[in-house]
């Protein structure tokens, strides 16, 4: 099989620990180097917080796994500062196809709206991503990234995590204050802690191919129901980087997965797809299964989960790396003030409440795109097929067509963090939405406004003129123990200001954000609204950052 | 009263994030309601329920613009 992809070998170094005969005391471990446990540890470096990260393998995901990287998962990535990288490399797309028999029934085109830095989706394999991060995670003094290194046994005690860890060496004891589960679906650290994840597997087996072509290919996603070159199933076509196009054929529950992923049985499915005269080799080849199911609460004493580990969706919706990338974004902060004593270990709490929510939002589109896709019934698949065939003359029927809804950030608007509005705003920048994101300029450059906010709360003040801003009153605000930054968006560009602020150039964030002069918004560490009102109470803000982080 | 063509469900009260929701909160619902049937009584149920909604239609006019674009993508 043809490479377009040489894969890293990371040095694995023995443990100082093995000679020494030392246990090994570190604050924070996180199980498991794959792209949710990298970002996991890249969000606490921000935070300031020494991790040891343990993965038992010495290379990054062996084929193209997870493809698609959402808007938000990508504006995540910008804040660990591999965004870019993964932006520069991955493929853009915008339009998918969708194909009902012989023939497209209609296409859709993600864009949603300009003046968003980030695209709706970015296709990329996931050992870019992950050797991405790996780079970035082992230029941070403070991640100690350890490769060979096994998580053998795991306790639990009220202050604490042990952990036994074999190596090519030996083994050698750790001790955590806190344990980050990112080791994947099958989670061995879950086992070892007798710890329970409920759901369903869906009878149906998918085989999947990196393909490289030759000829050119329109970067966008076709997918096809019942298809005249693999009738009664689905077909997936994505364009990947380096001319890997990645295929997924739905194969039916009696598939021999074995039979199926040899050369000899792939390859006449991929020509009778691209027909014969399009050249093409394949570069990898697997058949998975699925299955949908969550953890009952994704933090137990000391113990946190994050990704795989802790909910598996279906493939369809790219929400599987998407949604653990959240569960990162989500947990770092809140980690942060429980150790640092500034929150209650409640705080935690509301990080499994809120990615619960998200998981079961996830997990409800991607078990509705699979019911729509392999339907389990005579009569879902008559709806099916009466859904595809009206979507090629009337909007209705496209609504209904369901072939993978893609991932987007879930609105927490009924997390308690929130401080619910006492004013009216319009628009959908609610208390628990991700925050938008807008076109600014900051010191006369052009830039965005995530890229002005993260990692701290900030206090997003609007003002027409950054002269009219009461400095004293909005500087140095703090809640036992806890900094408010404040951000200040102008309107007019300020020469000389003494508050952060940007130049909201042609009004596009006012606008997103329903703001007028005065309007303020109390943003979290992970770019989400806590409590916005039309004019600044110092009283009220502390009530909400109070609120926010579980102090009442 | 036209036969609206375009998407038209929504759910009083609830807020949607994506336009797709309150299509597939329906479709889900209706695939629900098939759950544990034969494929005759599947049949009867779709048949029961078009004769539910056609007299809540009511407007007979509406009902025949609504059964020509069935039939338009049927072929004897």
């Amino acid at each position: 099989m043809l490479k377009t992809y040489t894969y890293p070998k990371y040095e694995y170094r023995t443990p100082p620990e093995i000679a020494a005969g030392k246990t090994l005391k570190v604050p924070v471990v996180i199980v498991g180097a794959g792209p949710v446990g990298l970002g996991m540890a890249l969000d606490l470096d921000l935070q300031g917080i020494p991790v040891l990260l343990l993965d038992e393998d010495d290379t990054v995901s062996i084929g193209s796994r997870g493809v698609c990287y959402a808007k938000r998962a990508l504006e995540i990535l910008d804040r660990y500062g591999v965004g870019e990288a993964v932006c520069a490399k991955g493929v853009s797309w915008n339009v998918g196809r969708t194909f009902f028999r012989e023939s497209e029934v209609y296409n859709f085109n993600l864009v949603p709206e300009p003046d968003h830095h980030r695209p709706g989706m970015v296709n990329l394999q996931q050992y870019y991503l992950e050797e991405y991060l790996v780079t970035r995670a082992a230029a941070r003094p403070g991640i100690d990234l350890r490769w060979k290194n096994k998580v053998v046994s795991v306790t639990q005690a009220a202050t604490g995590v042990s952990l036994t860890v074999e190596t090519p060496d030996g083994l050698y004891a750790v001790e955590a204050d806190w344990l980050i589960t990112a080791d994947g679906a099958r989670s061995p650290i879950r086992r070892m802690l007798g710890l329970e994840v409920e759901g369903k597997i869906f009878m149906d087996r998918f085989l999947i191919a990196d393909v490289v072509m030759k000829a050119d290919f329109p970067a966008e996603r076709w997918f096809w129901f019942d298809p005249p070159f693999h009738p009664n199933q689905s077909v997936l076509l994505h364009k990947q980087t380096d001319s890997v196009f990645r295929i997924d054929f739905q194969l039916g529950w009696d598939a021999d997965p074995e039979e199926e992923k040899k050369p000899e049985n792939v390859i006449p499915r991929i020509k009778a797809m691209l027909g014969d005269q399009r050249e093409f080799e394949l570069e990898w080849v697997s058949v998975y299964t699925f299955q949908c199911r969550r953890m009952g609460r994704f933090n137990h004493g000391r113990v946190l989960f994050v990704g795989d580990a802790a909910h598996q969706v279906s493939p369809f919706g790219a929400r599987g790396a998407n949604s653990g990338l959240q569960d990162a974004d989500n947990l770092g902060w809140k980690l942060k003030l429980v150790m640092d004593g500034k929150a209650p270990e409640r705080l935690l709490d509301s990080y499994s409440e809120e990615r619960v929510y998200a998981a079961d939002e996830n997990l409800m589109n991607s078990t509705r795109s699979t019911d729509f896709i392999t339907p389990k019934s005579r009569a879902s698949r008559t709806f099916r097929n009466a859904a595809l065939s009206l979507a090629k003359d009337h909007a209705f029927g496209r609504s209904l067509v369901n072939s993978g809804r893609l991932s987007v950030p879930s609105f927490l608007v009924d997390s308690s963090l929130n401080t619910p509005d006492e004013d009216p705003f319009a628009g959908r920048m609610l208390p628990g939405a991700p925050m938008d994101d807008a076109p600014v300029e900051k010191d006369g450059a052009p830039g965005w406004l995530l890229q002005s906010t993260g990692n701290r709360f900030q206090l997003m003040v609007f003002v027409d003129d950054p002269a009219t801003a009461d400095i004293s009153a909005l500087s140095q605000l703090d809640v036992g123990g806890i900094a408010v930054e404040p951000l200040l968006i102008s309107r007019v560009a300020a020469s000389a200001c003494a508050l952060p602020c940007v130049h909201d150039v042609r009004g596009i964030a006012a606008k997103r954000y329903d703001a007028k002069p005065g309007s303020v918004y109390l943003i979290r560490p992970d770019q989400h609204v806590a409590a916005r009102w039309r004019s600044f109470d110092a009283a009220k803000l502390r009530a909400a950052v109070a609120r926010a982080t579980c102090q009442q | 009263m036209a036969l609206n063509l375009n998407p038209n469900l929504s759910e009083a009260g609830k807020r949607y994030f994506s336009a797709y929701s309150p299509g597939d909160d329906f479709y889900e619902l209706l695939i629900g309601a098939h759950l544990d049937l034969s494929d005759e009584q599947s049949e009867l149920l779709n048949a029961r329920l078009i004769l539910l909604l056609a007299n809540h239609i009511g407007d007979i006019a509406t009902l025949r613009e609504a059964l020509a674009v069935a039939r338009e993508g049927v072929q004897a």
